[in-house]
């Protein structure tokens, strides 16, 4: 699009967009600086002054040993890649069945999954609760696994949507083969929504990634720490050690950075395609 | 469920070219494929809201067999006791957050979707915040408003030498916590708007040059019609995204200093004093506000598509 702007818009609009840049930025380049001061220069130095040397890593090791966070990058793993392929699995089955079957109950299935879309899953905490503790799942991983599998029906209308443009001839002709209905999901339906999954993965591996709530809630014990409640654990044994604390939040970041850079356009497509739905 | 499980050994050994086998398929199979589904979605959507509808009635402290009905003794004290009522200010601040937050974010996807220099750089750059792990968040902004910290020595840079207490003070705690949020959601809404934007097609630019629009007529007659939805919707979960605050305030201040949010109100109600009768009316109630204000975007919201051309 071409821009009317006249030069002082131009010049407006410049130090708009720089303003905001900065503004989201410095929050972390500051904290980032915090991270590679040793205890003694950090207590002296001023918050907007960068270490001596970018070559002290002694706070990430402490951070990283001390601070329990490889047990949260390996739970949060554990449960990353358990619940992605059960959301996936779960998601991609309740698509087929509603987008290629009519059946009596299907809108009341719709309506279901439409309703329960309006309720926030925070409200329900404390009854969802009693449920994780009846079955036996509060403290272990399962507890949050059946959570980001059970609730995520954005990931149906992601697959949902993505299947309705999969023509049907393709199911009629493995059919008029002797193709069963679970073959033709698992070996034609499945694989041509191979885009529809990686959107699904990567804004849902984000999600689980940053939710700090379910594991805070129903994961309390130490060794099921993952990334959120072993950084929110900082807190307290490292209260008076900032730079402790910047570095374990540096590397909690730098994950989501680097996911960032590579996967871009799939985050900004997912994203508009779960709210659009 | 027994029944269509036992059905599809049979199902399967009919003919593969018999009308009864697809017959049959159509009724049965469906079914094995939502069993796991909607298992899921009733166990952890739909028994959790009907249970907290039972427990709000009652006054179960969630660890005794025994639950007393007690009626609408508990609603009576969340509207009765302003300790519970008053944690709906707290959303107020929110509330102003989220105004400011959406106005942003449509000026900076309306000034990103005309040609700019460096705009994949500054789209980036703006978005980012929004991936990063709430606790990462929080603890980036305790670290920028402590005293002495980030901000006071950016405010010192200009001459400001006695800043207020950011967090410290309970007359600015929610101001800066809201501001907090407004940096971490912002960018969701920017890229969603953005998106749209460029959705549009740009025909209708070309031919409003050739008519001799300005840019401001172009925002006014072109986009801000090919967005009305995406910003309507953004709006609603705006509100109810500012009634259910929690992630942001509990990192950061656990609620002290007069910055408890409904939620974490709750949550405190529920797992630091026992009362989940209480507590279970709070999310009754929180739920109640969320289904009526979504109610009412639907009913005065039309859910047509816009059509441009």
């Amino acid at each position: 699009m071409k821009a009317l702007l006249g030069p002082v818009g131009i010049v407006l609009k410049y130090a708009s967009l720089f303003v905001a840049s900065a503004v989201a930025v410095l929050p972390l380049v500051v904290i980032g600086m915090a991270a590679f001061k040793p205890t003694q220069e950090f207590a002296t130095s001023a918050p907007l002054s960068p270490p001596e040397s970018w070559a002290y890593l002694g706070n990430f090791v402490t951070a990283f040993t001390r601070g329990g966070m490889l047990q949260g990058f390996v739970n949060t793993s554990i449960i990353l890649v358990v619940s992605l392929v059960g959301t996936v699995i779960i998601g991609t089955m309740a698509a087929y069945a509603l987008d290629r079957f009519d059946f009596r109950g299907k809108k009341l299935v719709v309506a279901l999954f439409l309703v329960a879309t309006l309720v926030p899953g925070v409200t329900t905490q404390v009854a969802t609760f009693q449920i994780i503790n009846s079955l036996g799942l509060f403290n272990t991983r399962g507890a949050a696994i059946v959570l980001f599998m059970g609730t995520d029906i954005v990931a149906i209308y992601i697959f949902w949507q993505f299947m309705q443009s999969i023509p049907r001839s393709l199911d009629e002709a493995a059919m008029l083969d002797g193709a069963n209905r679970l073959s033709i999901f698992a070996r034609i339906i499945f694989p041509l929504l191979k885009p529809a999954i990686a959107t699904v993965v990567i804004i849902k591996g984000i999600a689980i990634y940053n939710e700090f709530y379910i594991p805070f809630l129903y994961m309390p014990k130490q060794d099921l720490a993952v990334i959120s409640t072993s950084l929110f654990r900082f807190q307290g044994p490292f209260g008076a050690q900032w730079e402790v604390i910047a570095a374990g939040t540096v590397l909690v970041i730098l994950p989501t950075l680097a996911a960032f850079l590579f996967l871009q356009r799939f985050i900004y497509s997912g994203l508009t395609q779960g709210a659009t739905k | 469920m027994v029944a269509t499980t036992t059905a599809r050994p049979a199902a399967a050994l009919v003919a593969p070219s018999g009308g009864a086998r697809s017959h049959q398929g159509w009724r049965v199979t469906p079914w094995l494929f939502l069993l796991v589904p909607v298992a899921l979605l009733v166990t952890f959507t739909y028994v959790p809201v009907a249970n907290m509808v039972w427990y709000s009635f009652t006054d179960w402290d969630g660890l005794d067999p025994v639950m007393n009905p007690v009626g609408l003794a508990n609603y009576a004290r969340i509207f009765g006791d302003p300790a519970y009522f008053q944690v709906f200010l707290v959303s107020l601040y929110y509330l102003a957050g989220a105004a400011v937050q959406l106005v942003l974010a449509l000026y900076f996807a309306t000034v990103l979707s005309f040609n700019t220099r460096f705009r994949n750089v500054f789209k980036g750059l703006i978005f980012f915040p929004y991936l990063i792990n709430g606790v990462a968040i929080g603890l980036v902004f305790l670290y920028f408003f402590r005293p002495g910290g980030t901000l006071d020595a950016l405010l010192a840079l200009v001459g400001v030498d006695a800043p207020a207490q950011w967090l410290g003070d309970p007359s600015v705690i929610n101001v800066s916590l809201a501001a907090t949020s407004v940096w971490r959601f912002m960018g969701l809404n920017f890229v969603l708007f953005l998106g749209a934007i460029q959705s549009i097609p740009t025909e209708l630019y070309e031919a409003a040059e050739l008519d001799g629009a300005t840019s401001w007529h172009k925002f006014r007659y072109i986009i801000l019609p090919g967005i009305k939805k995406i910003v309507g919707l953004s709006a609603i979960l705006a509100v109810s995204g500012s009634l259910s605050v929690f992630e942001i305030p509990y990192i950061m201040t656990g609620g002290a200093n007069g910055s408890a949010t409904f939620v974490i109100q709750t949550v405190q109600a529920a797992f630091t004093h026992h009362n989940f009768g209480l507590a279970s009316a709070m999310g009754v109630l929180l739920l109640v506000i969320v289904l009526v204000i979504t109610w009412i975007q639907r009913r005065f919201v039309p859910d047509e598509k816009v059509d441009l051309t």
